[in-house]
Parts: C-alpha cells; sequence; structure tokens
C-alpha cells in the first residue's frame, strides 16, 4: 500500500535530486473542528526515512507544522541511474508507508 | 465476507494492541529517535537545546532560505534550506512565531547533499530560522516571511 507516495528521482551527474509527495492530513492537535468546537486528535508524520539502494542517507522528522499533504526534496551524491531510493513515513499514530523507485 | 472482513480486521486490532502493550511497536519504538522535547519547546532557544544539545548558533552566509517575502496562505509555506558548509549532519527548520517553533528537522548522512525543501504552516508573520549542524558547530540563518492568513488556526 504505497498510495500515499509519488516519488520522482533524477540523477543529474552523481546528484541524485528527490523529490516526493505525500498524502497524510498532517493534523497539529491545535486546530478545533468550527462545527464541534472540539479539538481535532493530532495526526501528524513524525519520520520519513529515506534510503538509496537500502542505505539510509537522509531522515526527516517533523512535527505538525508541516503542511498538509507534505512535500519533500532533498539530493544526495554518489547516486546513478537505476539506482534504488526508497521513502518511508511513521505518523505519530503508527501508521506507516513506504515506496521505492528507480532513478532515472 | 463481512464476517471473514470482520474477524481480520479485530485480529489485527488485538495483534497491534498486544504489541503495543508489550511496548514492541509503540510509535516512539518504531521511530528510531524522534526528538519528542525538542518538538514539544515552546521557544526557538528550548527546541534548540533538546535537539542540539546548545542554542548557540553563529550566523553563517553559507546557509541559504529560499521562501516567499510575502506568504499569502500560512498553510502552505514553500521553504528551501542549501548550504554549502561541508560536513553537515543536521538542518532544521524553525518558526519564530510558532506556538511550537521547531517546525521539522532533516538528519542528514555522509552522501547527503545540503540541500532540503518542504512546506510548512505558519501561524503569523515570522522570522524562519535554517539551523544546520557541521562538525558539531551550529550555523544559522534567518529569513523573514510575512503571513496574510495565518495557517495554524482553524
Amino acid at each position: 500500500m504505497a498510495k500515499s507516495i509519488r516519488i520522482r528521482a533524477n540523477a543529474k551527474g552523481d546528484v541524485v535530486l528527490v523529490k516526493a509527495l505525500l498524502t497524510h492530513p498532517m493534523e497539529t492537535g491545535l486546530r478545533k473542528d468550527k462545527k464541534t468546537g472540539k479539538k481535532i486528535p493530532a495526526n501528524y508524520i513524525q519520520e520519513v526515512d529515506c534510503t538509496h539502494n537500502g542505505k539510509t542517507v537522509m531522515t526527516a522528522q517533523w512535527a505538525g507544522a508541516v503542511s498538509k499533504n507534505p512535500y519533500l526534496s532533498f539530493k544526495f551524491g554518489g547516486g546513478k541511474s537505476g539506482d534504488t531510493v526508497g521513502i518511508a513515513w511513521v505518523d505519530n499514530l503508527g501508521k506507516k508507508d513506504s515506496i521505492e523507485t528507480k532513478v532515472k | 465476507m463481512q464476517r471473514r472482513t470482520f474477524l481480520k480486521g479485530s485480529l489485527a486490532g488485538t495483534t497491534v494492541a498486544v504489541a503495543v502493550g508489550a511496548g514492541l511497536l509503540s510509535p516512539r519504538a518504531v521511530l528510531a529517535a524522534w526528538p519528542k522535547s525538542a518538538f514539544a519547546a515552546k521557544t526557538v532557544q528550548d527546541a534548540l537545546s533538546a535537539i542540539y544539545g546548545s542554542a548557540d548558533t553563529s550566523p553563517s552566509n553559507d546557509i541559504k532560505i529560499k521562501a516567499p517575502d510575502i506568504a499569502e496562505n500560512g498553510a502552505v509555506v514553500p521553504v528551501t534550506i542549501s548550504t554549502s558548509i561541508p560536513g553537515i549532519s543536521d538542518i532544521a527548520i524553525i518558526v519564530e512565531k510558532n506556538g511550537l517553533p521547531l517546525a521539522a528537522n532533516f538528519k542528514l548522512s555522509s552522501s547527503s547533499k545540503g540541500f532540503v525543501a518542504t512546506r510548512i504552516k505558519m501561524g503569523k508573520t515570522s522570522n524562519v530560522i535554517a539551523v544546520v549542524k557541521a562538525g558539531g558547530k551550529s550555523y544559522s540563518a534567518r529569513k523573514d516571511v510575512k503571513v496574510t492568513i495565518g495557517g495554524c488556526g482553524g
């Protein structure tokens, strides 16, 4: 089930630029429901693990202050076309999703 | 069919509950080191001390923050941070006037380049501070972003 992530990785020389769009409500837990006046419980991605050929290259630690349906982009060196890039997220409720793609 | 789905669901639920109860599958255990205290800190200083061990940062011109001067919608403020400082291990994005200032922290490996981009929420006009940790030292840069409509309220 990797429907919550869209990913693209492009190599330029040996530097790979990864762009990813995650689908997630990213509720801070501070917002109130306008109709009921009750607080909407927090639900946000806490950690995004980004791997290159199975090795972690970047770990993003997030709070509720990251926008809804988060966008993430980063670069790493030593990669080439055809390599595998993976992204996996875990939210504060323990829900998770991951995806892998090939570098173009 | 319905019964099967129900059974599956309840079974999975129980397994997870048991695992959580045993502390095996709690979010804390799954997450390597999500720095809760840093994200719960209410001031920039506290957040920095919690995440990097020290609130001292030296201003650096080698950190570039790309963010709009005026953000019409505070719920989605694109921020790109790039730096040429060698040996970086962390990049943090802090919004000075958010209730919880620390928005994101990126832990980089040795092969990472000093570049991250994401979109953050901003409650009101504030400085966006990028803190880069490299070789045990912290460097910072800031950029003022004006927010027309806040992104943290309901």
